[in-house]
C-alpha cells in the first residue's frame, strides 16, 4: 500500500535531502528531492505528493513556509510536515500561525518521524478508499449521467435502453429540475442516432414569432431582420434527435405546425414555398400535465397523442430521497473540478440536512446548492454552516405569514420581482435562488407581463 | 559474494556471527576483506556522532570488483541528520550498508552487558540492512525482520528471520543479482 505514496523531500542541504529520501525510501514511499522552494513548487505543480518534508531555513529566495503555502495553493489537501534545526519558540509559533499542521525539530526520534508518517498516510488511506468506493458506487449507479439506485429510476433506464433505437416520439413528464433533458439525452446516445446530432430547443423562452423561425428556419426577407436565409432546429437536427422542452407552453399555430412535422414529416421555412423533408426523431418535455391541458382546451388532443406514444414519467428528488447522497458527492466532485478547488468531503450532518431537504427546485436545485456551498466553503469538509441557507431559505415557513389579500399568482409575482431585483435583473442567478430553470422563469416572466428591462 | 568489512576497532566475535547469519539466512557467499577506514571523516562534533551518508560513499568506493554487496560494521554510533540516530542505513537495491553496534549494546543504556542479547540484535539489523540492498522495503509483518524498529524495544520484539513473502523477495533479488553477475563475466571472457 505504501509505494504508491509518493513523497518530496525539500532541503538544501544535500546530506539531510538525501538521508532523509533514503530512510523514506527504505519505509516504501517513491521519494523525490528539491533543493529549494522554487525547485518544490516546480515540481508540486506536475505532481501531487501525499506528504511534503519542506526545510524552514532555505536560503536564498523562498523559504520553507512560503513554499509551503505555495504548495497548499496548488494542493489544498497536502500534508506539509515543516522541518527546522532551530528549536526556537519563535520560529515554531510562526509556523504554526501560517498553518503547518506539522512541524518537526531535526533531529527527531525515529520513532517520532515514523508515528507522525503514519498517521498521515493513515488519513489518506482512509480518504482514498472513501474515493474509490464512491466512484465505484457512482459507476454502478449512473446510467448516461444519471445518477440513481431509485427503482423507479432504474425502470427509466431500462426503458429508455428499450426505446433508444426505436423511431417513437417520446414525451417525459417530469418538474422542474428532474432531468427531462438528461433523459433526452440518454435516449439519444444510447440509440442508433447517437452520431447523428442532437439539439435542444426551450419553447418558454421564446416569443411565437421567434420560436417559430427557431424551429423551421426563414428565407431572405421572410420578415424584417431576416437579412438572410436561415436554418431551423428541424434541418439542424437532420438525422438525428430534436429534442422540445417545455412543449406545453407552445401556441395554438405552432401546435398546428408541429403536428403536420410529426405526422408528415416535411414542414416550410418562415416565408418560404419549398416543403423540407427531415429525418428527426421527436423528444419532446413538459412540466405541466398536458393531459389537464388538452381538459382545459390548451393544449391540442391529436398533438398530445402524437406526442404521446412512449411516455416517461420522471419522479421528483424528494420521491428519490436515496439518491441525494449519491447526487450530491458526483456534484462535489465534478463542480469542485470546475471550481478550480480540491473535492472534498460532505459531513454527515450536512448530508443529513441534504436528505430532509424538500427541494422543489430538484435535482437542479441541489446542484446549485453544493456550487454555492462549494464557493463560500472554507475547509475541506462541506458542513452544516455551508449550506445554511438552505435552512434560511426553506425554513421560511414557520416564521412567515403571507401578507392578506393576495392571490398566489400575485405573491407569485412579487417574489419574482424581489428576486430579480436582488440580482439585478440576472435571470440566470434569479432562477437558482428560486430554485426553477430558467425557462420557468422567463415563462412566468412573461406570463406576469414582466420583461428584463423594467424590474 | 557479500563482502564484510569493519570500521575502527569491532568486536571480532560478532562480525564472525553476523558473517555466518548472512551466508545462511542470504545464501551467497561471504568474504572478510580488509577494514574500511576508522569513519573520523564523518564525525560531528556538535552531536558526537558519525554520518551514516558519508560512510556509505566511502564505502561505495571500496566495493571489491568480485563482490555484489558490501555490509560495513562499526562501533561508532551513527546517525543521518533528520533523526537523533540510526542503527545502520543501507542503499535502497544499491550494493552498500553499514551497521552500528553502538546501540545494540546493553551498556549504551546503562545496563549491564548481554553478551547473546548483543548478538541476536545484530543478526537482526544485518539482515534488515542486507534486505534493504536487495530493494526490500519494511515488511508489515511485525514478527518478520524486515519490519521497522525504531526503538530497541521494538528492534527486540521482532523476528531474527525473514517472513515468507521478504523470503520470495529475497530470492528473486539476489538470484537475478546472481546471474546478473555471471553473464557479466561471462560476456567479460568471451570478449
Ligand atoms: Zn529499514
Ligand atoms: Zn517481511
Amino acid at each position: 500500500m505504501k509505494k504508491h505514496w509518493e513523497v518530496l523531500v525539500v532541503d538544501d542541504e544535500p546530506v539531510m535531502r538525501e538521508s532523509l529520501a533514503a530512510w523514506l525510501a527504505e519505509d516504501g514511499y517513491s521519494v523525490d528531492t528539491a533543493e529549494s522552494g522554487r525547485e518544490a513548487i516546480a515540481k508540486a505543480a506536475v505532481k501531487d505528493y501525499a506528504i511534503y518534508f519542506v526545510d524552514l531555513k532555505m536560503p536564498p529566495g523562498i523559504d520553507g513556509i512560503e513554499t509551503m503555502m505555495e504548495v497548499r495553493r496548488l494542493h489544498p489537501d497536502a500534508s506539509v510536515i515543516i522541518m527546522t534545526a532551530y528549536a526556537t519558540v519563535d520560529t515554531a509559533i510562526t509556523a504554526m500561525k501560517e498553518g503547518a499542521q506539522e512541524y518537526i525539530v531535526k533531529p527527531c526520534n525515529p520513532e517520532e518521524i515514523s508515528l507522525l508518517v503514519g498517521r498521515i498516510i493513515k488519513v489518506k488511506n482512509l480518504q482514498r478508499e472513501n474515493l474509490i468506493l464512491r466512484k465505484k458506487l457512482t459507476k454502478h449507479y449512473s446510467f448516461h449521467d444519471i445518477v440513481s439506485k431509485n427503482p423507479r429510476m432504474v425502470e427509466i433506464f431500462e426503458l429508455i435502453k428499450d426505446v433508444a433505437s426505436l423511431k417513437s416520439t417520446v414525451l417525459i413528464q417530469g418538474a422542474s429540475g428532474t432531468g427531462k433533458e438528461l433523459v433526452a439525452r440518454a435516449i439519444h446516445f444510447s440509440g442508433d442516432r447517437a452520431a447523428r446530432p442532437f439539439v435542444a430547443v426551450s419553447c418558454a423562452a421564446l416569443a411565437e414569432s421567434l420560436l417559430e423561425s427557431e424551429l423551421f428556419g426563414h428565407e431572405r426577407g421572410a420578415f424584417t431582420g431576416a437579412v438572410e436565409r436561415k436554418r431551423g432546429k428541424f434541418e439542424l437536427a437532420e438525422g438525428g434527435t430534436l429534442f422540445l422542452d417545455e412543449i406545453g407552453d407552445i401556441s395554438a399555430k405552432l401546435q398546428v405546425d408541429l403536428l403536420r412535422v410529426l405526422q408528415e414529416r416535411t414542414f416550410f421555412r418562415v416565408g418560404g414555398n419549398e416543403e423540407l423533408r427531415v429525418d428527426v426523431r421527436v423528444i419532446a418535455a413538459t412540466r405541466v400535465n398536458l393531459e389537464e391541458a388538452v381538459a382545459a382546451g390548451s393544449f391540442r388532443d391529436d398533438l398530445f397523442y402524437r406526442l404521446n406514444v412512449i411516455t416517461i414519467q420522471l419522479p421528483a428528488l424528494r420521491e428519490r430521497r436515496e439518491d441525494i447522497p449519491l447526487l450530491a458527492r458526483s456534484f462535489v466532485e465534478r463542480l469542485a473540478h470546475e471550481l478550480g478547488k480540491e473535492a472534498g468531503e460532505i459531513s454527515e450532518g450536512a448530508m443529513r440536512l441534504l436528505v430532509d431537504n424538500e427541494w422543489p427546485g430538484n435535482v437542479r436545485e441541489l446542484e446549485n446548492a453544493v456550487e454555492r456551498a462549494l464557493v463560500t466553503s472554507k475547509g475541506h469538509v462541506l458542513d452544516e454552516d455551508d449550506f445554511a441557507f438552505l435552512r434560511r431559505d426553506g425554513g421560511r415557513g414557520n416564521g412567515w405569514s403571507p401578507p392578506d389579500n393576495l392571490s398566489l399568482d400575485e405573491i407569485e409575482k412579487q417574489v419574482i420581482v424581489a428576486t430579480l431585483n436582488r440580482t439585478r435583473g440576472n435571470v440566470k442567478e434569479a432562477a437558482a435562488a428560486l430554485g426553477i430553470d430558467r425557462s420557468t422563469l422567463y415563462d412566468r416572466m412573461k406570463r406576469y407581463g414582466m420583461n428584463r428591462v423594467n424590474v | 559474494m557479500i563482502a564484510i568489512a569493519t570500521a575502527g576497532k569491532v568486536d571480532g566475535e560478532a562480525v564472525a556471527w553476523i558473517e555466518g547469519c548472512l551466508a545462511t539466512e542470504i545464501g551467497d557467499d561471504t568474504e572478510r576483506i580488509s577494514p574500511v577506514p576508522d569513519p573520523g571523516y564523518a564525525y560531528d562534533a556538535s552531536r558526537g556522532q558519525y554520518s551514516s551518508t558519508l560512510v556509505l560513499h566511502d564505502a561505495l568506493a571500496r566495493l571489491p570488483a568480485n563482490a555484489s554487496k558490501l555490509l560495513v560494521i562499526t562501533e561508532r554510533d551513527i546517525f543521518i541528520p533528520m533523526l537523533s540516530f540510526v542503527y545502520g542505513q543501507a542503499q535502497l537495491d544499491g550494493p552498500v550498508a553499514v551497521l552500528s553496534l553502538a546501540r545494540l549494546r546493553q551498556e549504551f543504556y546503562g545496563l549491564p552487558p548481554n553478551r547473546a542479547l548483543l548478538l541476536v540484535r545484530a543478526r537482526k539489523e544485518a539482515l534488515h540492512e542486507m534486505g534493504h540492498t536487495y530493494g526490500i522495503t519494511h515488511c508489515g509483518d511485525t514478527g518478520c525482520v524486515m519490519s521497522l524498529s525504531t526503538n530497541i524495544e521494538q528492534l527486540d520484539a521482532k523476528g531474527s528471520g525473514y517472513c515468507d513473502d521478504c523470503t520470495t523477495l529475497l530470492r528473486e533479488a539476489s538470484g537475478t543479482q546472481k546471474s546478473a553477475a555471471r553473464s557479466e563475466a561471462h560476456s567479460g571472457g568471451s570478449r
